[in-house]
Order: structure tokens, then C-alpha cells, then sequence
């Protein structure tokens, strides 16, 4: 797999990065180095075995349906750049 | 009964699914300690998980996952032993981590089956394709500031089960029954609340137009529809939509479409060039979740009673119709008040049909005349039991019975109190219905005239004066015999 220049502007669109033509070149780079890297794994035969999502031999821990009241507004919205009477306020999003 | 839609040069036939969204009863989200609440002030449950601080790590919550298996169980469906979460990325204003962890690959439940029923008595199976576990996203509101979207992250995390159908339905009507039919598992199960108006239960509708016969047309997604109303009116009006490009020639585009309440049309989402690329990969915060069979088994020994087996047990017991038992078990409450009005009197089995009227026609229309539910109603199950008793043993008359229905329903007392007081009990006594009759014949020689000439509409008009001189008390059937022997003496 190649990321090409369609690909990097792709991948800073969905995260949300603006990139300017030098980083683009950069990144493309980077990536295409990472992916060379990582594809060294293909070499490994998978077939009939089911993808591995976590190595840790350990079971997922759990909790109780207990809410703790947290009455939170105050704490959560002490960092955002714009309020309105327990609201955050953002640039309007369309729909 | 005909499904299809009449076209231009053929007949157009509907398919479509339903990806229901459930929120689940529990008290604490899916993964963090904050209350579900409904209705309490912005962002006052939002913890540092909710809100996506760097370092904050999820918990899951061990009573929503019962609850999924619990209602994996009423779909009829495989519970897995093993399910995946998964982060699904997207970037939106009310999504603070940036994904919504949900299951990919690897739901929690997968295939099962719910039936409908339909008037005419017919049933029909929908498939279920799977149900997994996910977390609710905040709440955008767009229309307060015409420069802000404000941002409550209340919902955010909250337990959600996704219960997608195979395109199994083919009609608008069908679809508002299928989700009648979950929304009354799951309230059952009681596995969630049921509440369509607070969102507690939602669907997106995936619906195409083909010719009978054809594969699948190509589809459109309507997103975030919470009511059954809104969910037949949106499928009728894509359908419609659908048909009219195809029969002029053009093609059906993909797409994610709003449904707009207020003009009952359905448009595009703007931003569709952005077509959504969610890349999902399993999250490495969380383990993989296992369930072990004896959790299962011991999930299913707790299952109540399910609409379907309930039933089939009224059918059985009190000789029932299909489409009588499963108006009575489409709600937890409806068939609650029914086994408790018809338990009140031992005689009230063999006129379980009448109890059955009385409840879903008369009572449910006074109820609805006046605001109330059945679980705050002023006539108490055992009441109406003895209403209909009174009208079974042919004490009152059907007539009769409306007016203390109403009585009970304004006063609260019984029926019994209220035919004792006002004197309603019905005249069977054939000599005294005689003497009315021959009253009303004296009075109306020009109308016996016209009725002997053969007017035959007239014996309304003799009924109709006997029994407002009975105050409506005499019993019809007596009443209609004596007064043809009369008449054509």
C-alpha cells in the first residue's frame, strides 16, 4: 500500500489537520516509511486465524450500575473557550 | 393483502430495515459512573470519561451488558460468548473522544427473529440480523443562536443497544408494527423504558424500490426518526420519492436522508461529499468481552413472560382471537389490567372477548378522551370486572353499560353503586315492556298506519320511543319481539 498525495489530504481531512504542501510531502514520507515497516508482517502466513484484538491474558474488568451524582458543569465546562448557562457553545455545526 | 404500489408501467414493491437504537435501563452510563437521568440541567453528568479528558480510561458497566443479553434473549437470537468493542472515528461537536466505542465485528448478540401480527389474523417473522452495545452521543441544539450549536454532553456515554433488521419489511404499516413489536419486548424485558418521545428508543430506516421479483434497488438511509408516526410517514414519502426518479428515467443515489416533521418530506444531508469512512478498530482501552454460559443460562432463568408466550396462553385459555391476544400483550400494562380485571371474578373467564372489548374499546377511548393511562386509570381493573359481569348476566344492557362506564370513569365508584343509585338495572319483565309498547302504539296511530302500509324503517322509530320511555332500561331483544307481535296483530 502507497499513500499518495489524494490519500494524505484524505486522512487530514477526516481528522481534522490542515496541512500545507510541505507538510503534505512530509507526511507522505513518514507514512509510506511507517506502512513499509509494518508490511514486513505480510510476510507471516494468517490465514485460518482469527485477528487478535488485545494480548493481554487478562479478563475485562466490570463495575456495578452505581451513578455517582456528579453535578459536573462547573468542572467539565472550566475549559471551554465558550459557554451559554451550562452549555458549551461551538461554531455552528449544519445539521 | 397487496403490498405493492401501482407504477407507471408496473407495480413497485418496498423493501426495507430498521436499525432500532434502545436505550438501556440502567442507572449509570456504559462506561463511566454518571447518571442516566432524563431531564436534568446541561452537562451536570458528564464525568471526566463522558468528557473525554486525556488519561481517563472506560469501565464497563456489568448490568448493561445483562441487559443485552436479557433482550438478545427475548429477540429469540445467539448470544456470543465473545464480542469486540470497537472505536468507530468521526469527528462532531457533541462526540468529545473523537469515536464512539461500539461493536464492529464481533456484536454481542447476533441472529434472531421477531413476529408480527396482523389483523386479519396472518403473523409474519422479521429477521434480526444482530444487536450490539454502544454509547450515545451528546445533544446538539442548532437552532437557539444563529451563529453557536450549543453542546449538552448528558446522553454522552449512555448504554445504547442497536438492533439491526434484515430488510425484511415491506410496507410502512409492517414497519410501524415491527418496532410496536420490539418497543413491547423490550419494555417486557424491561430492558428499556419504551420512551419514544424522550428518545429513549429511535430508528434510522434503510429503504429501496424495486420491481416485484428484481435484487435489492439501490437504498437510502432516514436518520433519527422517534416515533412510529414519523416512521410510516418518512418510508411513504421515500417511497414515493424513489419511484418518481425511476419512472423518469433517472437513478437512486445513495444517500443519508433527514426526515423534516413538520412538511412530512425527506432531503439529503448536506455534507455528503464527506461520505463517512469510520475506520474501525477495536479499542484498545477495552478487553474483549466474555460471557460465560452459565451467565447466560442464568440470564435466561430471570426472563419474565414474553408478549408472544402470554399470547399464546390468553389464546389457549380464554379462547381468544390472535389479533385480540396481541393488542391485549402489545403493552406490559394492557395485559397486566386485563389478567387483573378477569381474575377479579371467577365467572369473567367464560366472557373473556367482552372483557377484552370493554377494555381496548371503551375504556382505552375514554382514556384517551381525557389525558389519562391505563396505569393511572380512574375505573380499576377490578371495577370494570364487574361491569362487564353486570352486562353478561344481563342485568344492564350494553347501552347502559357506556353511561356508567362514564359514570365510574368521572366519580370512581363501581358500577355496581352507580346502576343501585340511578335505578338502571335492566327490565326483563315482559309484561311491564308490553304495557310501554302499547303506550307508544296509542300515541302513534299515524305511524302504525304508515308501518302496516309497509314502511318497514319505522320499527326504528317504535324502539326508539319504548325505550326512551324505559330510560333506555328495557332489554332490546325482548323489547324487539313484543313490539313486531304487537305490530302485526
Amino acid at each position: 500500500m502507497k499513500i499518495d498525495k489524494n490519500t494524505i489530504n484524505k486522512i487530514a481531512r477526516l481528522s481534522r489537520i490542515k496541512l500545507d504542501d510541505k507538510e503534505s510531502e512530509d507526511y507522505i514520507k513518514d507514512l509510506n516509511s511507517i506502512l513499509d515497516w509494518v508490511e514486513q508482517l505480510n510476510e507471516v502466513n494468517t490465514e485460518n486465524i482469527e485477528p487478535l484484538s488485545n494480548i493481554s491474558s487478562s479478563i475485562l474488568p466490570t463495575r456495578e450500575d452505581v451513578s455517582k451524582d456528579a453535578n459536573s458543569s462547573d468542572e467539565i465546562l472550566e475549559n471551554a473557550p465558550d459557554k451559554l448557562e451550562g452549555f458549551f457553545a461551538v461554531p455552528k455545526v449544519v445539521e | 393483502m397487496n403490498n405493492l404500489i401501482k407504477g407507471e408501467k408496473h407495480d413497485w414493491e418496498m423493501v426495507i430495515g430498521l436499525e432500532i437504537h434502545a436505550q438501556v435501563k440502567s442507572n449509570s452510563k456504559l462506561f463511566s459512573s454518571s447518571s442516566t437521568k432524563f431531564g436534568s440541567s446541561p452537562n451536570s453528568q458528564v464525568s471526566l470519561v463522558d468528557a473525554a479528558m486525556p488519561g481517563m480510561l472506560p469501565v464497563i458497566n456489568k448490568y448493561c451488558v445483562e441487559q443485552a443479553v436479557k433482550t438478545g434473549v427475548g429477540l429469540n437470537a445467539k448470544i456470543n460468548n465473545y464480542s469486540v468493542f470497537d472505536r468507530k472515528n468521526y469527528f462532531y461537536a457533541d462526540l468529545p473522544q473523537g469515536y464512539q466505542i461500539s461493536q464492529y465485528k464481533y456484536p454481542i448478540v447476533g441472529e434472531g427473529k421477531v413476529t408480527i401480527d396482523f389483523k386479519d389474523g396472518t403473523s409474519k417473522d422479521i429477521r434480526i440480523v444482530r444487536l450490539h452495545l454502544e454509547q450515545d452521543a451528546g445533544k446538539s441544539l442548532h437552532d437557539q443562536n444563529p451563529s453557536k450549536t450549543y453542546v449538552d454532553l448528558n446522553r454522552s456515554g449512555v448504554a445504547l443497544m442497536e438492533i439491526v433488521s434484515e430488510p425484511d419489511i415491506r410496507t410502512p404499516d409492517e414497519a410501524g408494527m415491527y418496532i410496536s413489536k420490539i418497543r413491547s419486548i423490550l419494555m417486557y424485558l424491561d430492558t428499556c423504558d419504551g420512551n419514544m418521545q424522550e428518545g429513549s428508543l429511535r430508528a434510522d430506516v434503510n429503504i429501496s424500490v424495486r420491481k416485484p421479483g428484481d435484487g435489492y434497488g439501490t437504498r437510502c438511509e432516514i436518520k433519527n426518526l422517534n416515533s412510529i408516526k414519523f416512521i410510516k410517514q418518512a418510508i411513504s414519502y421515500e417511497a414515493k420519492r424513489q419511484i418518481e426518479i425511476l419512472e423518469s428515467g433517472g437513478a437512486i443515489e445513495q444517500n443519508t436522508m433527514l426526515f423534516n416533521t413538520s412538511t412530512g418530506k425527506t432531503r439529503p444531508m448536506r455534507n455528503k461529499e464527506e461520505a463517512h469512512d469510520y475506520r474501525y478498530f477495536p479499542d484498545p482501552d477495552l478487553l474483549p468481552l466474555e460471557i460465560s454460559e452459565e451467565e447466560i443460562v442464568k440470564i435466561k432463568s430471570s426472563i419474565p413472560e414474553l408478549p408472544d408466550e402470554l399470547k399464546n396462553r390468553f389464546i389457549e385459555t380464554y379462547k381468544l382471537s390472535n389479533y385480540d391476544a396481541s393488542v391485549l400483550t402489545a403493552e406490559k400494562k394492557t395485559s397486566d389490567y386485563f389478567n387483573e380485571s378477569i381474575n377479579s371474578d371467577p365467572e369473567l373467564k367464560n366472557h373473556a372477548k367482552l372483557v377484552v372489548n370493554w377494555i381496548t374499546s371503551e375504556l382505552f377511548s375514554l382514556l384517551n378522551k381525557n389525558n389519562f393511562d391505563l396505569t393511572n386509570s380512574p375505573v380499576s381493573p377490578e371495577n370494570l370486572g364487574q361491569l362487564v359481569k353486570l352486562i353478561s348476566t344481563n342485568e344492564i344492557s350494553g347501552k347502559i353499560a357506556k353511561d356508567v362506564l362514564d359514570d365510574m370513569f368521572s366519580t370512581g365508584k363501581t358500577a355496581r353503586e352507580i346502576v343501585d343509585e340511578k335505578g338502571l338495572k335492566q327490565v326483563t319483565n315482559e309484561e311491564e315492556i308490553e304495557i310501554v309498547i302499547m303506550e307508544v302504539i296509542k300515541d302513534n296511530p299515524k305511524m302504525v298506519q304508515e308501518f302496516l302500509e309497509g314502511k318497514d324503517k319505522l320499527l326504528g322509530f317504535f324502539v326508539g320511543q319504548a325505550m326512551k320511555k324505559t330510560k333506555g332500561k328495557a332489554n332490546p331483544k325482548i323489547l324487539n319481539e313484543i313490539l313486531l307481535k304487537k305490530l302485526n296483530k
